[in-house]
């Protein structure tokens, strides 16, 4: 109902406008601000096509921030995004991160890849019991127990696609201009991925859906937070 | 006295140690042996370095010496950037105060023999990637005033690669016969027909602003053209720096002062929008520049004029069947990608989108940098006019370079626009 009061509204505001000098309507919102992120990022079917793009609405605001950074500042790289990020300041960056992390949006459906059952196993022995030969710790020990992040600076691992997935974990693995030229606590724990292991864990986490909210910081262990203190130290006390 | 001291001082030649000067000082202060006269001039030092320091930090930041010698999100002034010109590609020094890998070592006068004459310290001439040839115009004060704040700064003991100098330009005999083809040495000189603004404006823009590094055709050897600020494609970097004389191009002679100077500080008025190199200008230099120095440097660009070339556009009399079929195509990929924020008429959104029609960068006979625009997408630099931007979408992955050429021709012909057809073949040489 609300929806159709504001549509009739924006129909007037619209008809109202077209005898003015423009006929372009320009809400004062960040939503509008991000319309060149959304063609890539947004909410709207057409924008799955690419199975690339990550979703980003949702996630923890510390992690987006950083990734933003990143990309500004050449430390990740994918063209189109260090270019539209080129000439935007830290605060800039911090409420366009703020935005996505607010925005709850309808998730996609899992994929849905055959799986043998050894490789089930695998995959799940990796993310709910780690490594501990590889100095693996499991990864929902990071990432949550229901692997949806932990606050404020630990993304989710479902939603992700398995090619989107297994990007970010090869470009950690070859230390590519992509994502992994700085080493730290995830490139390290890449490093320590196979092939077939990463692309194993690719495919579990593409094929779960999405359910619950990311955790608070102290679901982290002291430990695992030190590990990772980088990432979570340039953002706790959020710039 | 104490001007006698100080003046002293300065002309003192420090071409070695820091040291010799201070000893000079130190001496004919116990030679005059005043107590309080040691003390007022410590005094009168002490506020003079102040402002003078803050001067300094003013004319760095309106030189842009932190953009070129940083690389990206590195440390401040600590050098490492790569900069691809035709003399090959150049990696930015460490200017820092620090003594082995920066400039700690360095004398006002080294400083000053870099800056005026591209010479370095130990004599060798400087590749003009550094834009010296523009910089000679800045007065020995202000040359000063940003030493003193170089040197002001943490040292950071950052050491970067050599440059890759391109064959045959590593042999230094052909940059002095560069130099001596190319290369005007002298600081900005008063024409005094014209008014204080106005030379104010001729300073900062021939001198620390090198807008001429840019905004410029150059030859083969990289040499900026006799005639200035006429526009040119960008060294390295894909992009046209128009004109900023010609009216068909960035030409402001038909502009009012202060739109001029919103357009260089806040990087968006209702009718342009700074994107892509200047863009980042204007986020890391303009954006700064005082009130007076903004005005003055509109003046003096609005007092800029240069022939007004005629545009090879479409005549619509005689336009053929099939032509405005392909304007037609345009035109509906103009609806479904573009209207929503451009406008059906071309006409934008003030200060926000900006309007199509009429706009000098989507006329200028060379279609690069619409095309760009088209193909990447881009925000204008936030500035504290204009701190949450909005922005264009990248179409690159959208529509094919047929498409991008059609929506290009559309807008450069619509709402009374005319410019050059573009064709693929101008996409496809306006990436990368
Ligand atoms: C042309 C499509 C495109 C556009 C436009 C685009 N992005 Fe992206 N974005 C991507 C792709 C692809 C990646 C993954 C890159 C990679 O690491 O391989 C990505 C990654 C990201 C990430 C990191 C996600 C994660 O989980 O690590 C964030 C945050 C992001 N984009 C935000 C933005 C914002 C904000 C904008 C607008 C200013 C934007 N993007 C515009 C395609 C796009
Ligand atoms: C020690 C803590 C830790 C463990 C264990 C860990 N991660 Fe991570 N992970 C992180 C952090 C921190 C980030 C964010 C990195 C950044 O900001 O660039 C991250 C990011 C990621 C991303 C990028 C997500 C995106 O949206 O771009 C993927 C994929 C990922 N981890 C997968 C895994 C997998 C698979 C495992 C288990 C094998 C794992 N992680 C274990 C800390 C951890
Ligand atoms: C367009 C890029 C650019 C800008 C802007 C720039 N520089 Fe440089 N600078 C260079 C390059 C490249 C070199 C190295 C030239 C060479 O090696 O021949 C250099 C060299 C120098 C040197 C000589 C260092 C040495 O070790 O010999 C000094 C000093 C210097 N720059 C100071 C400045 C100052 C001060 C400013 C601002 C007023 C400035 N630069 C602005 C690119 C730039
Ligand atoms: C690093 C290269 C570079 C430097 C230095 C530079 N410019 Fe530009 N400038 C460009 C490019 C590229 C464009 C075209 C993009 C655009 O239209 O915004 C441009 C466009 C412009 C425009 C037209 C903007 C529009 O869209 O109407 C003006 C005015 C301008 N520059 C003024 C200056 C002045 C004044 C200076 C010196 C203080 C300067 N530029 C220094 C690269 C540069
Ligand atoms: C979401 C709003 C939006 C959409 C949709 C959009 N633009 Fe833009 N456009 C902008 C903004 C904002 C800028 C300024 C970008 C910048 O500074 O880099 C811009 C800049 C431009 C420029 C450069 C103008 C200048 O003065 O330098 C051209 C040309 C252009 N757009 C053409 C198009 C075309 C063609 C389309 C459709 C294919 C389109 N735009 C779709 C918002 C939009």
């Amino acid at each position: 109902m609300m929806r159709f009061i504001v549509l009739i509204f924006f129909g007037i505001a619209c008809v109202a406008n077209v005898h003015g000098s423009s006929s372009v309507i320009v809400p004062d919102t960040m939503d509008e601000r991000v319309k060149a992120c959304t063609i890539c990022h947004g909410a709207e079917d057409e924008a799955g096509r690419d199975a690339y793009y990550p979703r980003i609405a949702g996630k923890p605001q510390g992690y987006l921030f950083n990734q933003l950074r990143n990309f500004r500042d050449g430390r990740r790289y994918y063209q189109p995004m260090n270019i539209l990020l080129e000439n935007m300041s830290d605060d800039y960056l911090q409420s366009i991160a703020h935005h996505f992390a607010s925005l709850q949006l309808p998730y996609p459906a899992p994929e849905s890849f055959v799986m043998q059952p050894e490789e089930i196993e695998l995959a799940e022995r990796f993310i709910y019991s780690g490594n501990a030969q590889k100095d693996v710790p499991a990864c929902s020990a990071c990432h949550g127990d229901n692997l949806m992040g932990i606050e404020p600076a630990i993304p989710g691992l479902i939603g992700l696609s398995r090619a989107y997935i297994t990007a970010q974990l090869g470009g950690w693995r070859k230390g590519s201009i992509i994502r992994g030229q700085a080493s730290d606590c995830m490139s390290e724990i890449a490093r320590q991925l196979t092939d077939h292991e990463a692309d194993t864990i690719a495919k579990w986490l593409a094929n779960q859906p999405v359910a619950g909210e990311a955790s608070p910081l102290t679901a982290l262990s002291p430990e695992l937070a030190q590990r990772c203190h980088h990432h979570i130290q340039e953002n706790g006390g959020v710039r | 006295m104490i001007n006698r001291i100080m003046s002293l001082a300065r002309n003192c030649k420090c071409t070695n140690l820091f040291g010799i000067c201070t000893a000079w000082l130190v001496l004919i202060s116990i030679m005059v042996s005043a107590n309080t006269l040691a003390n007022e001039l410590e005094r009168s030092g002490a506020m003079q370095s102040s402002s003078h320091l803050l001067r300094g930090e003013y004319l760095t930041r309106i030189g842009n010496c932190m953009g070129c010698h940083t690389t990206k999100g590195g440390q401040p002034f600590a050098g490492g950037r790569r900069l691809n010109t035709s003399f090959g590609v150049f990696v930015t020094p460490n200017i820092t105060p620090d003594k082995q890998m920066g400039i700690g070592l360095w004398s006002e006068e080294d400083f000053w023999q870099a800056l005026h004459h591209g010479k370095s310290r130990d004599g060798r001439l400087l590749y003009p990637a550094f834009p010296y040839t523009e910089y000679t115009k800045v007065t020995r004060q202000d040359a000063n005033a940003m030493f003193a704040y170089l040197q002001s700064l943490p040292a950071i003991a950052q050491s970067n690669p050599s440059s890759e100098i391109s064959f045959p330009y590593q042999f230094q005999p052909l940059l002095t016969i560069w130099r001596a083809l190319y290369f005007k040495e002298g600081v900005y000189v008063t024409d005094s027909s014209k008014s204080t603004d106005w030379n104010r404006g001729a300073y900062l823009v021939q001198g620390l602003g090198h807008c001429n590094a840019c905004h410029t055709t150059r030859n083969a050897l990289g040499a900026s053209q006799e005639d200035a600020l006429k526009g040119g494609r960008i060294m390295g970097v894909n992009w046209y720096a128009p004109s900023l004389s010609s009216r068909l191009e960035a030409g402001s002679s038909d502009w009012t002062l202060e739109e001029i100077s919103e357009l260089l500080t806040k990087g968006i008025t209702h009718r342009a929008v700074a994107s892509g190199p200047m863009a980042t200008v204007i986020r890391q230099s303009l954006q700064y520049l005082s009130q007076e120095d903004a005005q003055a440097m509109a003046v003096y660009l609005k007092s800029l004029t240069g022939e007004e070339r005629k545009t090879p556009g479409v005549n619509f009399a005689v336009m053929s069947g099939s032509l405005q079929r392909h304007l037609d195509s345009g035109g509906q990929l103009y609806k479904k990608y573009c209207q929503s924020c451009h406008g059906e008429n071309g006409e934008g959104a003030p200060g926000v989108y900006p309007a199509l029609a009429g706009n000098r960068s989507v006329l200028m006979n060379s279609p690069l940098n619409a095309i760009r625009s088209v193909l990447n997408g881009g925000y204008p630099a936030t500035t504290a006019g204009n701190p949450q931007p909005y922005g264009m979408p990248p179409f690159q992955q959208i529509l094919r370079d047929e498409e991008v050429a059609l929506v290009v021709s559309y807008i450069r012909n619509a709402w009374g626009n005319r410019g050059r057809l573009v064709t693929p073949v101008d996409v496809d040489l306006s990436k990368g």
